[in-house]
């Protein structure tokens, strides 16, 4: 049964600067409504300023809304105490070596996240911990009494994507988990948030400017732009037939392999 | 990484150090081995160094070398209590506005501008001038409570510019409460700085204190650098050649600050490491 | 190779650029081989840490500690690079050659206006005879030609977009009409259309002759492909592949250029329809790397003799050169004592 994990409805972020908001207006997400179901994957895809990491942080609670309603399974999150909600969201973020504090050893993000689970006794949590860290193909112990600068993009990240499985929510939002990684060990995180989905269930939802690594993990996706959906539907859709010019010029603008621009200077 | 690889890391640092060390020792141990009173006129006047008196005597007979002693302690429990102290508000004061934001921040950004911008030795010599007796503890509020405005500005931009970074994200995605989050995920991140910092401190205090007491507004009833300054000053130890009354002080409060800055230097060498020049 | 001049701009044979440290030495470029030709356009491609900056930076002749060129010998416009001195290289900085280094749009001076950032630069770096109103005024059409209005001469920095800046940075870069502009990943941080055309900028000034031939070093092989004619892919400090452009594509021979290029996503049909594989591992440390080929230990065709002995960089056609045990001794010519003109 596909359920709706997430049901955002009218959902708007207004920021304002200045003394006491007499400065500027920005309207960053402007009246956006989807839904998601569980065990798909769902691209959120714009370019800088386009509102999808503003929609993230609203989604996980960082930010708070304007106006408008975001359901999980038809509570409106708000009003769902935040170690509940938790256990049921979970975020993975752009810059692995921005993730886990430079002060402390990695073990010590496992010691936060365990916060949520404050009544799972100690060793079964670490055993937890040591499970999730496997499943993402790397050895506890070299890694959990390390600190980042003594690991590579690729294990942060992995070890990011552990974290969340401790967790085990229902939903993880990414917000370009790949783009400080280079492409060798993208693909390999790649296969890893689409086996999240397709083994484990989740809800994925992907968050990128690259439409190229949205088509290959997500089933659906969603095209922003100045805070507004400008289209949505299946990958296949929305990248071989797009249909609003912003999503149409995007894909023209990418380049690929297959083919090359049309150069317009060409002699 | 540890102590020892720290000192070997940097000279200065290790020279510091030392320098620092073996003054605080001094002044500890100092007055058990050199059992004197310094404030007991009982010997000869001005007379010159010797084997009882390393340092000689003043012009009313006390003992030069036991007043260093003395002095030194007086001085650096006051210059070490009063960065603590400076470093204890400005790291609250700055760390809260940064952190929390909105009216609150408004308000403390306020105050430590104010306490920046007021002119401290104008402001010191008001207030002191106001207490007829003082205490050295009073030396040590009045120090600290016009001293910590740079701090609480400096933590606060630093705490601005962490609170974004995705660690305090994910913490917060961790159910952690917003206030362990500013004080085990933020400010530790700041501790280099925040010794560094805690250097330069003692040394301003340090100096502060001997300003005030050179003229004449410092401590009241005990005997510290600065007393020890002004009294070389009210006593014109210059005018009678005395250099064994007036080198030793103003060479010992070099020394001290010499120190504080070269382990603030040697720390900012290596948490700091510029790239290798060619 | 179709048309234009066949004059070799630059030729580079078995480079070394190491990095020295106090731990050791950082092999940052060892043994690097490349020709460029009048009119052509370069792609050096690769992870990040595999050099190809570095050996960018050691093409100009710009080894300035702890960067240091080992051995090698570097052929710029017909000048033996690091036989002349540091201050007769600064003389063709500009010129003969020129570096468009990465981040280069974040280093304008914020203080300065483009106009005055201008003078900077001629005062600085390209001493010639030109007086300083002329250079300005050449500076207005070429800001014109590249699609920059003249108004951008009076802006700051901040004022501009991304797109504007890079812009700027060529055209300033460009001002003196260099044979030769390396330009180092300059499509990073922008946003895909002005991507695009950033790449359409770099293929015009070639194609109009404002500059004679073009080195673009890039992790993104995609954007390569749209205006490279030939390129290389460096692995840890070493060429694993070099090929025209098309054949580079169509058919890889070395096993990292082959998995490099399968794990390039892009939105045509073909990336649904198959599970794309990494590669699994990390690249070697430079500073103590390890005998035979770099690549053994995620190579999935690795040989014995790939862990003892390292494959030379041999040439299997005459324009198509390969460093892999997998391709035995090519055509029996090694790639440094080949001649192609």
């Amino acid at each position: 049964m596909h359920e709706d994990m997430i049901r955002v409805e009218h959902l708007s972020k207004i920021f304002t600067t200045g003394f006491i908001g007499l400065g500027k207006r920005i309207v960053a997400v402007n009246d956006v409504s989807f839904n998601c179901k569980s065990g798909e994957v769902i691209g959120l895809i714009g370019e800088s300023g386009s509102g999808k990491t503003t929609t993230a942080r609203l989604i996980l609670k960082l930010l708070a809304p304007t106006s408008g309603e975001i359901y999980f399974r038809g509570k409106s999150i708000w009003t769902m105490p935040n170690r509940e909600y938790y256990r049921c969201v979970q975020g993975v973020f752009q810059d692995p070596y921005s993730s886990i504090n430079p002060v402390y050893r990695v073990k010590h993000l496992f010691n936060n996240t365990s916060n949520l689970f404050r009544e799972v006794p100690k060793n079964e949590a670490s055993h937890r911990v040591k499970e999730v860290l496997e499943l993402v193909h790397l050895k506890p112990e070299e890694v959990l009494e390390k600190h980042i600068d003594e690991l590579s993009g690729g294990e942060l990240q992995r070890i990011l994507l552990a974290n969340c499985l401790f967790v085990d929510p229902n939903v993880i939002l990414t917000d370009e988990p790949t783009s400080m990684i280079d492409a060798s060990m993208r693909v390999i995180v790649l296969n890893l948030i689409k086996e999240l989905s397709e083994k484990h269930r989740k809800l994925i939802v992907f968050i990128t400017h690259d439409i190229s690594q949205a088509f290959y993990i997500c089933d659906r996706m969603i095209v922003m732009y100045q805070g507004l959906i400008v289209e949505q539907g299946s990958a296949e859709d929305v990248v071989l037939n797009p249909q609003h010019p912003y999503t149409k010029r995007l894909i023209s603008d990418v380049p690929k392999l297959k083919q090359k621009f049309k150069l317009s200077m060409e002699d | 990484m540890s102590l020892k690889d720290l000192l070997r890391h940097s000279p200065k640092l290790l020279v510091g150090t030392c320098i620092f060390t073996f003054f605080v020792l001094f002044a500890i141990f100092g007055s058990t081995l050199f059992n004197v009173d310094p404030t007991k006129p009982e010997f000869g006047s001005l007379e010159t160094p010797s084997f009882d008196h390393p340092l000689g005597t003043d012009i009313l007979g006390r003992d030069l070398f036991a007043q260093l002693i003395h002095g030194t302690g007086y001085s650096l429990k006051i210059g070490i209590v009063a960065a603590l102290i400076t470093i204890a508000i400005g790291v609250g004061v700055g760390g809260i506005g940064g952190y929390f934001g909105g009216i609150v921040d408004e308000i403390l950004n306020l105050a430590s501008n104010v306490v920046l911008t007021i002119p401290t030795i104008a402001f010191l010599i008001v207030i002191a001038a106001y207490f007829r007796v003082r205490s050295e503890w009073i030396i040590i509020l009045l120090i600290s409570s016009t001293s910590w405005g740079g701090m609480a500005r400096s933590i606060r931009s630093q705490v601005l510019s962490l609170k974004t970074r995705e660690f305090v994200d994910l913490a917060k995605l961790s159910g952690i409460s917003r206030v362990r989050i500013l004080f085990f995920e933020v400010l530790p991140n700041m501790l280099s700085y925040l010794v560094m910092y805690l250097a330069l401190s003692v040394a301003g205090a340090i100096g502060s204190e001997a300003g005030l007491s050179a003229i004449g507004l410092g401590p009241t009833a005990i005997v510290s650098l600065g007393m020890l300054l002004r009294w070389v000053i009210v006593w014109e130890a210059v005018r009678y050649g005395a250099w064994w009354w007036f080198f030793p002080v103003g060479l010992t409060i070099t020394l001290i600050t010499l120190s504080l800055l070269l382990i603030n230097d040697g720390l900012d060498q290596v948490y700091n490491p510029r790239a290798r020049r060619g | 190779m179709d048309g234009g001049n066949h004059d070799i701009l630059i030729e580079a044979v078995d480079v070394k650029g190491y990095y020295d440290v106090p731990k050791g030495y950082v092999r940052a470029v060892d043994g690097c081989t490349l020709k460029l030709r009048q009119e052509e356009i370069i792609g050096i491609a690769g992870e990040s840490g595999c050099g190809k900056s570095t050996f960018g930076k050691i093409l100009m002749g710009y080894d300035k500690p702890p960067l240091r060129m080992v051995s090698g010998t570097i052929t710029v416009n017909g000048v033996n690079i690091y036989s002349v001195t540091w201050n007769e290289r600064k003389r063709i900085w500009g010129s003969s050659i020129a570096m468009i280094p990465q981040y280069s749009m974040n280093s304008l001076n914020p203080t300065r206006k483009i106009r005055n950032l201008i003078v900077d630069a001629m005062r600085e770096k390209f001493r010639t005879g030109i007086s300083e109103s002329e250079m300005v005024q050449r500076a207005e059409h070429r800001f014109k030609d590249l699609g920059l209005s003249s108004t951008a001469l009076d802006m700051f920095p901040f004022e501009m977009s991304g797109g504007m800046k890079q812009r700027a940075v060529i055209a300033i870069s460009t001002l003196l009409n260099p044979k030769v502009l390396i330009v180092d990943e300059p499509t990073s941080a922008l946003d895909v259309s002005t991507q695009r055309l950033l790449l359409e900028l770099l293929y015009y000034i070639v194609k109009r002759k404002i500059v004679g031939s073009m080195i673009i070093i890039s992790h993104d092989i995609a954007s390569l492909r749209q205006i490279c004619d030939y390129m290389y892919i460096m692995y840890a400090g070493k060429i694993a592949e070099s090929a025209p452009m098309e054949r580079m594509i169509e058919h890889p021979l070395h096993p990292y250029a082959k998995l490099l290029l399968d794990a390039v996503v892009t939105p045509e049909p073909e990336i649904r329809k198959r599970k794309l594989e990494g590669i699994p591992g990390a690249p070697p440390q430079l500073i103590k790397p390890s005998i035979g080929c770099r690549f053994s230990d995620r190579c999935p065709h690795v040989m014995d003799r790939c862990k003892s002995e390292e494959p030379p960089y041999l040439a299997l056609e005459p324009d198509r050169f390969v460093a892999c045990w997998l391709y035995g001794e090519g055509m029996g010519t090694d790639a440094r004592r080949h001649d192609q003109s």
